[in-house]
């Protein structure tokens, strides 16, 4: 059994990877194959999965020859099980996708293929490394083979930026993995010494409470950090995932970020006893993250950046869940601890289900409008029905709304901050709890914004009029995604088992408590069946046949004259939201000035800049790189000056040896 | 979680006929009060029975912007405030349904009611109902807040993490944090004025006019969907109020006498509203926000003074 898991994850691991060769040697049809290729793995990646969390125990293997000597160690326990079924589902979803979205016209579709591929190959070693070199190889093969995919258009300036905004920062947090694993090997880390300091091992108890234990968690939680977009770290995530092809942001948004959950997920469940003070900094940063980044979506005019935004709120989300579990795991209260790590586990899922949704619904406006512009969009629920009908689950579930998945995970977090109520100091809780409300509600406000403004109304450029449905290989993964919301929201209990396995995994409890019996799981669907049944009954009521008559304009009051650009904008409809905001977003607008009595034409232009990224990095850098101005003339550029270079470090370096 | 007795059934089934068929009588109840204090004679107590009842008989008119989502906005808004009317206690006993964390499902339905509301007024393209579903998920974003402290301060009152169980504070506890409820409860009534749609947040009797912010985005339902769009509303006035009044309602332990009190205490709290209506404006509405974050600090202390 073990073994035959362990060969499903290689074959996912090899069948995903390669999934892009056929493609360069075919002169068509590359993108099916690997569209099939990476169904393929996905399948068998879903199957070791379910094994695992069906309880056959985790699985492990042995690689003894990986290039730099050390052994590679790969185990698929029950947490990276998990984090697989994502890991698996979405590449798949995205690479059919990707057949009609990116087919072979575009320039550079074989190139892109093999990095999706490769990305996704690295992405199943990484949920199942279980060794430092194994991790950081698989990590640094994503982060590299990632950047290669967010360039792909690298024509455009912009583009080019991003990619090198997020190269840059994908690499500092690595450092900080560097840094963090070694700290965390060795005599007095947290996994000890030896060659297994750099096995995931449990550390032994009482480590985490040095000076040194907590330093390594602060480096883990910066280089983690860096990877699941946490505020401040977060300001490569919005250009690079605005920048890359839309089914490429959909695996950065939905699986790629996820990694650093995973990263801090592995970290609290080999800690069995973690301080007080981790659980309270991850419930501070969920909820900065959380806020912020819903209320620097609102202000986005992009729709791709607007998602990107919204990746930075649900890893709050996910953060608020993973705090509190550790709060629960710390103060030594397992239900605390189960309901946080489950609703931050089962969040991930979700969130990588409709984000996946969403990304892949914005690139069918790009590809029917070629704009992701939200002013220049509307009214394309009439033209493309079912990408409409897609995004709008996806809106739902992202807002949090039941009946649908986003709610379920949302209310395990929730019960989590109740719970405390009674068992920690209360003032996390109500941080928890007030933070997810203003969340839920700020969620609400953008995507009623954003399916209000794209999808409704009626259109507002050329483009957006002449758009049509897009193709079925596009339809059908955002038909799968969706239905996938919709059953995990409607039937949570068929997940629950799997998820109380990896929850009671990360909380360290011997024997898995049944989530069904501490949140009333069934009572959700219970009650998700009459709410829709009602909802069907009483729109059916109000559109029988004779009860009405189509075809006219919108009364509005009776206004005659109306036009598509006199309709609210996504700008208006955000404005009041932003204006009350205007202390955290710190907008540029300018304002026309109406004097008057009949003014001529006026122009209206409002940005919100991302505050670390345009006012904290940029000009930081720009400010080293000029300090550093003075140090250009050691680059003389004759061969002869740098041999000398060498020449003087090694004399230095041997006249401190000798000393 | 649901003791199968056979001696609920009653309870079920007036707690669910209450649901479905007193909801258009508050706004009746508010409207006579206005016009008595007002010193008219105004329309009958019966009134929004009689208008649903033609409503239902019309035709409505359909705008050619619009798709689906424009009729499913206010089915999903009815079926929405009918499951949440489930979860909430009328009074003395237990609701019919009711479970650990059925509050954030109780607060997440009325979440999911003003989605499908917005989305309905942006479906109609119309710049003007555009600016109503603005001001709606505006002034959401402080209200949840505040329905969410309450909740926990009650939670921590009574121990419970139902709505059954926190409403229903026993005397103890009513004693030991008579402060606390009372800010709890103001922080509640600014959230019930400003979800219902009433002064001083929203006008109710406006039309045509560029502040409104409940009525602008039911401007384009006619006929059945503004039937159900009326009746959803008025069911919110009931659920909401039942938040209210629940923890003041006395436990006398006859059937009988403790609806009699929750039917009083309904009308009493549809008077209030009436009686608020005539002698507050309505407020500016840039200053909405800070009644709203009024309401939110009250319950925030409420936490607080429970803490101290």
């Amino acid at each position: 059994m073990l073994v035959a898991v362990m060969a499903l994850l290689v074959c996912c691991a090899l069948l995903t990877a390669l999934s892009g060769i056929p493609g360069l040697y075919l002169r068509a049809g590359g993108g099916r194959a690997a569209a099939w290729l990476m169904g393929a793995g996905a399948l068998a990646g879903l199957a070791a999965a379910a094994l695992v969390l069906a309880g056959a125990g985790p699985a492990a293997q042995v690689l003894s020859h990986t290039p730099l000597g050390s052994p590679g160690y790969l185990r698929l326990d029950p947490i990276g099980a998990f984090f697989l079924v994502p890991v698996a589902v979405l590449p798949a979803c995205g690479a059919v996708f990707g057949v009609g979205y990116w087919g072979e016209g575009h320039e550079g579709a074989r190139t892109l293929r093999l990095l999706y591929g490769l990305t996704t190959g690295f992405l199943v070693v990484l949920v199942a490394a279980a060794h430092a070199l194994t991790f950081l190889l698989a990590w640094e093969g994503m982060a590299v083979a990632g950047f290669v995919l967010v360039m792909a258009e690298d024509r455009d300036p912009a583009t080019r930026r991003a990619g090198w905004v997020y190269l840059a920062a994908t690499h500092t947090g690595t450092l900080c993995l560097f840094a963090a694993f070694g700290l965390a090997a060795g005599p007095g880390g947290l996994f000890g010494a030896g060659a297994g300091g750099f096995l995931f091992t449990p550390a032994a108890p009482g480590l985490a409470a040095t000076s040194r234990g907590a330093l390594t968690f602060l480096l883990f939680l910066v280089g983690f950090g860096f990877k699941a977009g946490i505020f401040p770290l977060h300001f490569w995530l919005p250009p690079a995932h605005g920048a890359a092809p839309s089914h490429v942001s959909s695996i950065m948004s939905g699986v790629v970020i996820k990694m650093g959950i995973l990263g801090l997920v592995r970290l609290v469940a080999l800690v069995p006893d973690p301080p007080l003070w981790w659980g309270a900094l991850l419930v501070v940063l969920g909820a900065l993250s959380g806020l912020l980044g819903v209320a620097f979506a609102l202000a986005q005019h992009d729709l791709k950046r607007l998602l990107a935004y919204h990746s930075i709120e649900n890893i709050g989300i996910i953060l608020l869940g993973l705090g509190l579990g550790t709060l629960g795991k710390a103060s030594g209260h397992p239900v605390l601890a189960l309901l946080g790590f489950a609703g931050a586990l089962l969040h991930v899922l979700n969130h990588s289900l409709f984000k996946g949704l969403l990304f892949l619904g914005a690139g069918s406006v790009v590809h029917a409008t070629g704009s992701r512009d939200l002013e220049r969009l509307g009214g394309l629920g009439h033209t493309m029905p079912f990408t409409a009908a897609a995004f709008l689950a996806g809106s739902w579930a992202i807002c949090g709304l039941p009946p649908l998945n986003g709610f379920v995970s949302e209310w395990l977090i929730y019960l989590a901050a109740f719970q405390g109520l009674a068992f920690l100091h209360p003032g996390w809780s109500v941080l928890a709890l007030a933070a997810l409300a203003m969340i839920g509600a700020l969620a609400a406000a953008c995507f009623a914004k954003v399916y209000g403004v794209v999808f409704q109304g009626r259109a507002r450029s050329p483009e957006a009029a002449r758009a049509a449905e897009v193709s079925l290989a596009m339809r059908a993964p955002m038909g799968v995604l969706a239905c996938a919301c919709i059953g995990l929201g409607a039937a949570p209990l068929l997940v629950a088992p799997a998820l109380a396995r990896a929850a009671a995994a990360l909380a360290g409890t011997s024997e898995p408590l049944a989530l069904g019996g501490i949140a009333h799981l069934w009572v959700l669907s219970a009650l998700a069946l009459p709410l829709a049944a009602l909802a069907v009954l009483l729109w059916a009521w109000s559109r029988r046949r004779g009860a009405h008559t189509t075809g006219q304009p919108t009364w509005d009051c009776g206004y005659a004259a109306d036009c598509p650009r006199a309709q609210y904008t996504a700008s208006s409809f955000a404005d009041s939201l932003v204006g009350s905001l205007r202390y955290v977003l710190w907008p540029r607008e300018r304002r026309p000035k109406l004097r008057a009595l009949f003014p001529g034409p006026r122009g209206y232009r409002s940005h919100v800049p991302d505050p670390v990224l345009e006012r904290a990095a940029e000009p930081g850098f720009d400010l080293a790189a000029r300090g550093l101005g003075v140090l250009r003339f050691l680059q003389g550029g004759h061969l002869a000056l740098y041999l000398l270079y060498i020449l003087v470090t090694l004399v230095v370096l041997f006249l401190w040896m000798v000393a | 979680m649901c003791e199968p007795a056979l001696a609920r059934i009653p309870q079920v089934l007036v707690h669910v006929l209450t649901a479905l068929l007193l909801p258009p009588l508050l706004p009746g109840l508010i409207n006579k009060v206005k016009a008595l204090v007002a010193g008219r004679q105004g329309p009958p107590v019966l009134q929004l029975y009689y208008d649903l009842a033609k409503l239902a008989r019309k035709q409505a008119v359909i705008s050619r912007a619009t798709t689906w989502v424009f009729l499913a906005g206010p089915a999903a808004v009815a079926a929405a405030a009918l499951v949440a009317s489930l979860l909430v206690p009328f009074g003395h006993a237990p609701a019919p349904v009711h479970f650990e964390g059925d509050m954030i499902l109780f607060a997440y339905l009325f979440g999911l009611a003003r989605f499908a509301t917005v989305l309905a007024a942006l479906d109609t393209g119309s710049s003007f109902e555009g600016m109503g579903a603005a001001r709606e998920v505006t002034f959401s974003v402080l209200a949840e807040p505040a329905l969410f402290l309450g909740f926990a301060a009650l939670a921590k009152v009574s121990g419970s993490l139902s709505l059954s169980g926190m409403l229903a504070l026993g005397g103890p506890s009513l004693f030991r944090a008579t402060g606390p409820l009372i800010l709890v409860l103001a922080g509640w009534i600014t959230v019930y004025l400003a979800e219902n749609a009433r002064i001083p947040v929203d006008d109710p009797n406006t039309h045509l006019e560029l502040t409104m912010i409940h009525e602008v985005m039911v401007l384009d339902h006619s006929g059945r969907p503004l039937a159900l769009a009326l009746y959803g509303a008025s069911l919110k006035l009931l659920v909401l109020g039942a938040l209210i009044v629940g923890p003041l309602l006395p436990r006398t332990g006859r059937p009988w006498a403790d609806w009699a009190a929750f039917y009083g205490a309904m009308a009493l709290l549809a008077a209030g509203v009436g009686v608020v209506e005539c002698i507050t404006a309505r407020l500016r509405l840039n200053r909405v926000p800070q009644f709203l974050v009024a309401g939110l600090l009250a319950t925030a202390f409420a936490f607080f003074l429970l803490q101290a």
